[in-house]
């Protein structure tokens, strides 16, 4: 028999007995609808943990440093290298090599100065920290009053809101496209002369390499300069909820205009008196893909350096998303498990009902396959139909989730975010899914049909 | 289609020659409808052997059965068997189904079938709103749908009135003649079998008891076969 001639008949069948089949096709939607609600609700809270997480900054992110900077932080480490004063230092030299790796798309210093904002014939201290581009996508920018920075070393300042207010109590938001003037220390590299006494010999030694504006081995002055910046916008929180910062800073200001106003940091003092020249306390590296971070980490581990990433948390943060999705996957499965007895239950009543047909059908030349096949339609047909209903329950009761949740986080004032998420590939297996399950329900009716003797089914009663 | 020879052996010698209409009369229990079934491929023989146009039914799978009883026999049964969801024409369609006739052909041979059994006009009924002899019909122009060269007709009269009946019959020996089909009948009325059939063949436990040419058949041109007969 040809296949649809086969669907065609089995239609048909199914469409004789409309009650029944339809009940058991609803009872199949039913186990489909769970699946899909279960699952999608795992894939919705595995989103929404993960967009937290890449939104912090933290997930794609690597922090380096110099392992003779920070000593004692990580005892382990310290017993296994024993000479961390031979470690290679976090210079120009070692940023460029970090930035030509694969899959890496910025590195930045963390600059981070004491500065004063004068306003309105007013002083007010505050932490400058320079802010790359890229960390316009962290969280912290998503309330953003304002603009962000129109380029990298753009003359612009983006205020908290706690510092904005202590410049202007009434109207913070006012400030924005005003002038204000940054009063910061200016690292201003000492003549090298070469006559000093006490200079390091090992510099002495090297007298063929370039001595850079910043590139410094001997001594700096810090000189007091003004900068004159436009508010740009103001934030509410600090990016990357203040944790790559020590402490509260309240002025941010473009990376590379920090790096161009050369703006003395506390770590030139060390990195004068070791003599390395300039010298970063930490790099920020970003990396393409969160997936490559550790590779991107290893690279920069084999170059000497500390380096700190919050992968190691989101495995096993994966981990326990695996095993979420496992359990609500069992759960929704119970539900199709019943409406696979159902199947069972309507074919194998179907058979007995369709005993003279099945045997009319043998005696005018259906197979034993044709009718087998014949009852493996109809198993699938309820399948397929049971499936289409499912997605369209589950995708009923996941918006009513959606809905829900939306309402209760705006009741709490958070904003409503989707915690059920369908994707496109969980309709296609979904309704496979439900297919094969009753194909499977379908293997013992179908053979029972098969089996049944046509002399004994058209007996004369 | 005119060549069709079959044996049943099982204490029963007989053979049936291609366009013979044959009578199998007996008492219930005497084992003619087993008899129809072997010949059917529905049955398989325990011993012995089947014949049918050279091929052993008894050595077939039962695939090759179903391809036989799909290609070379038609089967009318006594309490006519048609699917009473189906529409006169869709019952009609439904052994093509199995053959795998392509769809444009089948309609042309539903109403040809119909028509040859008087009926082209009633395709979209339902069985149930047809009377016992058009329902009978029905399942005759159903036999006839993959063109068989064997009809196996198992009561044919049975359920119907003694007018009726004769009709069936009569269209079932214009059919053999028309399209040169062999026809074996299962019946327990003598007089219509001795009108209508050519050879009466008469069944006692199992038993061939007798073999005869019917006095009132008119003679056809393979009549003249030779009859093994072993009691």
């Amino acid at each position: 028999m040809k296949g649809y001639d086969l669907f065609e008949l089995a239609v048909r069948n199914l469409r004789q007995s409309k009650l029944r089949n339809g009940l058991t096709t609803v009872g199949i939607s039913v186990g489909v609808a769970s699946l899909v609600a279960m699952l999608s609700l795992g894939v919705g809270l595995q989103q929404l943990a993960t967009k937290r997480l890449a939104g912090s900054g933290m997930f794609d992110t690597v922090f380096v440093t110099s392992k003779q900077d920070s000593r004692g932080f990580d005892r382990e480490e310290d017993k296994k290298d024993q000479h961390p004063e031979k470690a290679p230092v976090l210079d120009e030299a070692a940023r460029a090599q970090m930035t030509g790796m694969q899959y890496v798309t910025e590195v930045e210093p963390e600059v981070r100065v004491m500065g004063q904002i004068v306003y309105g014939g007013q002083t007010h201290f505050g932490f400058v920290t320079g802010l790359p581009m890229s960390a316009r996508e962290n969280e912290a920018f998503d309330n953003l009053q304002g603009k962000f920075f129109s380029s990298s070393s753009a003359e612009e300042v983006i205020l908290l809101n706690d510092f904005a207010k202590e410049l202007n109590p009434q109207n913070p938001k006012s400030l924005i496209g005003q002038q204000v003037t940054l009063s910061y220390g200016e690292h201003q590299s000492l003549p090298v002369d070469a006559d000093t006494p006490g200079r390091p010999q090992v510099a002495a030694g090297q007298s063929d390499s370039p001595v850079t504006s910043s590139g410094d081995d001997y001594g700096f002055s810090v000189v007091r300069k003004a900068q004159p910046l436009k508010v740009v916008g103001i934030i509410d929180e600090e990016p990357y909820g203040g944790m790559r910062t020590v402490s509260r800073g309240g002025i941010f200001l473009p990376v590379d205009l920090t790096e161009k106003l050369n703006m003395a940091e506390f770590s030139d003092m060390r990195s004068s008196l070791r003599g390395h020249g300039k010298t970063f306390m930490t790099l920020t590296v970003r990396v393409k893909d969160p997936a490559k971070v550790a590779q991107v980490q290893d690279a920069i581990k084999n170059m000497g350096f500390r380096t700190f990433s919050v992968l190691d948390a989101t495995k096993s943060l994966r981990r326990f998303f695996t095993v979420l999705d496992l359990f609500l996957g069992i759960f929704g499965s119970l539900a199709l498990a019943v409406a696979t007895l159902a199947i069972v239950n309507t074919l194998v009543m179907a058979v007995l009902e369709r005993r003279r047909e099945i045997g009319v059908m043998k005696a005018i030349g259906a197979s034993d396959s044709d009718v087998k096949r014949l009852f493996f339609a109809e198993a699938g047909a309820m399948g397929f139909f049971g499936g289409i209903l499912g997605i369209a329950l589950g995708f009923a009761i996941g918006k009513a989730i959606n809905i829900g949740t939306g309402i209760y986080l705006r009741n709490h004032q958070l904003p409503a975010e989707p915690v059920w998420i369908l994707p496109s590939w969980l309709i296609g297996a979904a309704i496979a899914f439900s297919i094969i399950v009753s194909l499977l329900a379908g293997l013992y009716p179908a053979s029972r049909a098969a089996r049944l003797d046509p002399v004994q089914t058209l007996k004369y009663e | 289609m005119g060549d069709s020879l079959i044996r049943a052996v099982d204490g029963i010698s007989l053979s049936i020659a291609g366009g013979e209409f044959v009578a199998l009369l007996g008492q219930s229990g005497s084992g003619k409808s087993t008899l129809l079934n072997l010949l059917a491929g529905l049955d398989t023989a325990t011993s012995g052997s089947v014949v049918v146009q050279g091929r052993d039914l008894a050595k077939m799978s039962s695939e090759e059965l179903a391809r036989y009883r799909r290609n070379d026999v038609g089967m009318v049964f006594q309490a006519f068997h048609l699917i009473s969801s189906m529409t006169i024409m869709e019952n009609v369609e439904l052994p093509m189904r199995f053959a795998e006739v392509e769809r444009t052909e089948r309609a042309q041979r539903v109403r040809e079938s119909l028509e040859r059994v008087g009926l082209g006009k009633r395709m979209q009924h339902r069985p149930s709103e047809l009377s016992g002899g058009e329902q009978q019909r029905v399942s005759i122009a159903r036999a006839l749908a993959n063109r068989p060269s064997l009809l196996l007709a198992d009561e044919p009269t049975g359920n119907l009135d003694s007018r009726t009946g004769e009709d069936i019959l009569n269209l079932i020996r214009d059919l053999s003649l028309s399209m040169g089909m062999t026809v074996v009948m299962v019946t327990h009325e003598r007089a219509l079998a001795e009108r209508f059939a050519q050879r009466l063949i008469f069944l006692g436990d199992g038993k061939l008891l007798s073999s005869t040419i019917a006095s009132g058949s008119s003679s056809v041109a393979g009549g003249a076969n030779s009859q093994e007969v072993q009691a």
